[in-house]
């Protein structure tokens, strides 16, 4: 028998909030998180906006009682700080008394710490502080959030760029429905780094204005930092529990693009076998879905590549949608949880988020974004994309119960 | 815990050993010579890889391609039903050149193509622009257990019969730069060492190494089976000897076997005398009369290092035959059908794999 996967706890961290009251908050007052860098050392700071989360690597250590933020990546306390809240939400009081795993996800692990390291390394291999290097890769974060949490069971970390906190929900859902897991705590983080900021500027697609995703001036993204994470638990451990329940992870689906490294096919063939297979293993029809959570960049690729897809899978009359990305930035591997517990957020408080920035149609496209809140509307069931690097799409679906 | 019954139906590794010309365990051992750390015998790649476009790709990306290839080949299946990878560092030489361009050009007119071929997951979604396959596509990449989490989510794959195909496989490359921080973190030995002398090794570190090893898993058999995967379980955190042992008994348990019934079993012993008890705790107690091998030796010491035992054990099981420079003490047995692969990373993440004769 197939278990049903319940999402019992959420928490996330981005430039528009450190936690989910604020987050709402933000997104109640239409405040997008975009602005020029405080913490991230770079020679555009001044010049290219991003979504940079409102607290020191010194105060993500506080509010996480460590003694001291120094060995950990900027990556590892933005994880801690989600997988915290969404832990505390669900209300764990004893995280092993049911099987419990932890899947996170990274694009670019502990770079944060890593270029610190590199700049003296480079010109003597003997210098460099260890321990700014010692993070880097992508599992350090989950390493240090199963340590914390003290989770020794089923532990990994996902990397498919833009996807990975995706891949890491549908993983995790994948865990629990085969009856691998009772509990799984699924999610993903990104900080900003000058390694990203200025790998996505070679490649000319950073917008110096603040992104305009599905508009037809869009001239690219704005890269965000964060992390979301949420508690995903079976329904024979909650049978036994009288506890909150926000929603039913219903449907995934993950496709490849096969099309190119970086750029997206025209028609957006990935995008829609994801949300195609989103759809069938939800055993859902397209109208079905009350709102879709874009992944929507704001690059003249992806929007294109996307709208084109919806327009294939859903026809000209396409549910509401939009991309989150104007509010959060572009967080790149943690995109996919934190736009998940949107999409939670969406069902939970009966909301549509507005595509924030957008006025001017697309040409190419029929269809058009929400760019207002829409509040007081009934969200039954919520497609959330994400498509990374290498064509890897991953559409996830959320449903009330 | 999944005991899905798996077929391996092709295998293929590029390793610092002749594994990847013969697509079989060579007959001899090739010893490190000079040199730091063990570096793979790179093949001539334009077997499968148009030259044109491998002159841009970095040594990982050509060595996961080509042995991706080298494995649908052997295996007779072209489109498989899912593309699931596992690298410990990603590419990381791809990562180097890009982030020391950033720093020497003060972030000014930066190429690039270093940037793009940096993430996790340009093995993966190469193989699948290559192979234009739009299948389930994921990359792993969680320190010592990146090979097994795709080797867990591939069964995962096959018990929810999402798929009957599955192209599973593992990328490291070391750089002079990793092998220069991971010795001063003290991962390595000091000075020239041969990787002929790791067995019962005194001294702190292992030797360094790389590889990439493929596999082509199927729900049926074929004329091509090597072996059946039949499970594998990680565990991450730190363990002693005890802890090691009672997981060992209790993973064949589960798996319906007995201690006597493992006709090899194959150890991560990569001698450094700081880890090693743990895999000596249990050659010399519970597995003290079962024939028991090694194989770092061979790829050295790497995040996904465990890949290479499963093609060892996968091979070893299609050959009959234990190769002698893998021995660790004289057992004989006569046909091998169980074949138990413990590795351990650091003692940092563990894992047990179990191998069985396809006709079992």
């Amino acid at each position: 028998m197939h278990q049903k996967v319940f999402v019992t706890g959420i928490g996330l961290i981005s430039a528009i909030g450190n936690n989910v009251r604020e987050t709402l908050e933000s997104v109640y007052l239409e405040r997008s998180g975009l602005g020029y860098s405080e913490y991230l050392s770079t020679i555009f700071k001044n010049e290219i906006p991003v979504a940079e989360v409102k607290l020191s690597n010194e105060k993500l250590g506080e509010e996480l009682g460590l003694h001291s933020s120094q060995a950990y990546t900027r990556t590892a306390l933005l994880g801690l700080i989600a997988a915290k809240e969404a832990i505390l939400n669900a209300q764990l009081e004893n995280i092993s008394d049911a099987r419990t795993g932890l899947v996170s996800a990274s694009s670019v692990g502990g770079m944060d710490r890593s270029e610190l390291f590199y700049k003296e390394f480079l010109h003597d291999n003997n210098k460099g502080r260890l321990r700014n290097i010692i993070g880097h890769d992508c599992g350090d974060s989950t390493a240090k959030i199963a340590e914390y949490f003290c989770i020794n069971g089923f532990v990994t970390t996902i990397s498919t760029a833009c996807s990975s906190a995706a891949n890491s929900i549908m993983l995790g859902a994948r865990l629990i429905k085969n009856n691998i897991l009772d509990r799984v705590i699924v999610g993903g983080v990104d900080a900003l780094t000058t390694f990203t900021l200025n790998g996505f500027n070679s490649l000319m697609i950073l917008d110096r204005q603040p992104c305009r995703p599905f508009d037809e001036t869009r001239s690219g993204l704005n890269l965000g930092e964060g992390a979301g994470f949420l508690v995903l638990e079976s329904e024979r451990i909650l049978e036994k529990k009288d506890k909150k329940i926000y929603c039913e992870v219903k449907g995934y689906g993950n496709a490849c693009d096969a099309f190119h490294q970086t750029a997206s096919s025209p028609e957006g063939d990935g995008a829609k076998l994801a949300m195609l297979k989103a759809l069938e293993t939800a055993r859902l029809s397209p109208a079905d879905i009350s709102y879709i959570n874009a992944h929507g960049t704001g690059t003249p690729n992806n929007d294109l590549s996307e709208g084109k897809a919806i327009e294939n899978v859903f026809g000209s009359s396409a549910p509401f949608f939009s991309s989150t990305k104007s509010f959060t930035g572009h967080t790149l591997g943690a995109s996919g949880a934190i736009e998940a517990v949107l999409s939670v957020l969406a069902i939970e408080h009966n909301l549509i988020f507005p595509n924030l920035n957008f006025s001017k149609q697309m040409n190419e496209l029929k269809i058009a974004p929400v760019n207002r809140l829409m509040k007081n509307i009934e969200v039954k069931n919520v497609l959330s994309n994400s498509f990374g690097f290498g064509g890897n799409n991953t559409s996830l679906i959320f449903s009330k119960c | 815990m999944l005991t899905t019954e798996v077929y391996i139906n092709g295998a293929a590794c590029i390793s610092p050993q002749k594994t990847i010309e013969n697509i079989g365990i060579p007959a001899e051992v090739t010893e490190l010579n000079d040199a730091l750390y063990l570096k793979c015998i790179e093949p001539v790649y334009k077997k499968y890889i148009d030259p044109m476009v491998s002159r841009r790709m970095s040594r990982i990306v050509k060595m996961g391609i080509y042995t991706a290839k080298s494995c649908l080949e052997n295996s007779g299946i072209e489109d498989p039903d899912a593309i699931i990878t596992g690298t410990g560092l990603g590419c990381i030489e791809d990562t180097e050149k890009f982030l020391s361009s950033i720093i020497l050009n003060e972030e000014k007119l930066l190429n690039p193509t270093p940037f793009i071929q940096s993430t996790h997951n340009t093995i993966t979604s190469q193989i699948s622009l290559a192979l234009k396959c739009h299948a389930y596509n994921i990359t792993y990449a969680h320190r010592g257990l990146s090979f097994e989490s795709a080797l867990f989510d591939s069964l995962l794959m096959m018990n929810e019969k999402s798929a009957e195909t599955i192209l599973l496989g593992s990328a490291d490359e070391i750089t002079p730069n990793t092998f220069a921080i991971t010795k001063r973190l003290g991962h390595w030995k000091a000075g020239n060492v041969s990787n002929l002398e790791l067995l019962n090794s005194s001294t702190k570190g292992s030797i360094a190494g790389e590889g990439s090893s493929f596999f082509l898993l199927s729900n049926k058999p074929a004329s091509s089976t090597f072996a059946k995967i039949s499970s594998v379980e990680t565990y991450s955190n730190l363990q002693d000897a005890e802890t090691v042992k009672k997981n060992a008994i209790s993973f064949l348990q589960n798996n319906n076997i007995g201690i006597k019934d493992v006709d090899l079993v194959l150890l991560g012993i990569n001698g450094d005398c700081r880890f090693d008890d743990l895999y000596y705790g249990l050659t010399k107690t519970i597995f003290s009369e079962n024939a028991c091998a090694y194989f770092k030796h061979l790829c050295g010491e790497f995040h996904t290092a465990s890949s290479f035992a499963m093609w060892m054990a996968a091979n070893i099981i299609k050959q009959q035959a234990v190769p002698d420079f893998i021995k660790i003490n004289n057992v004989q047995v006569k046909k091998i059908k169980n074949i138990l692969i413990y590795n351990h990373y650091r003692n940092l993440s563990h894992s047990f794999i179990l191998l069985k004769h396809a006709e079992l």
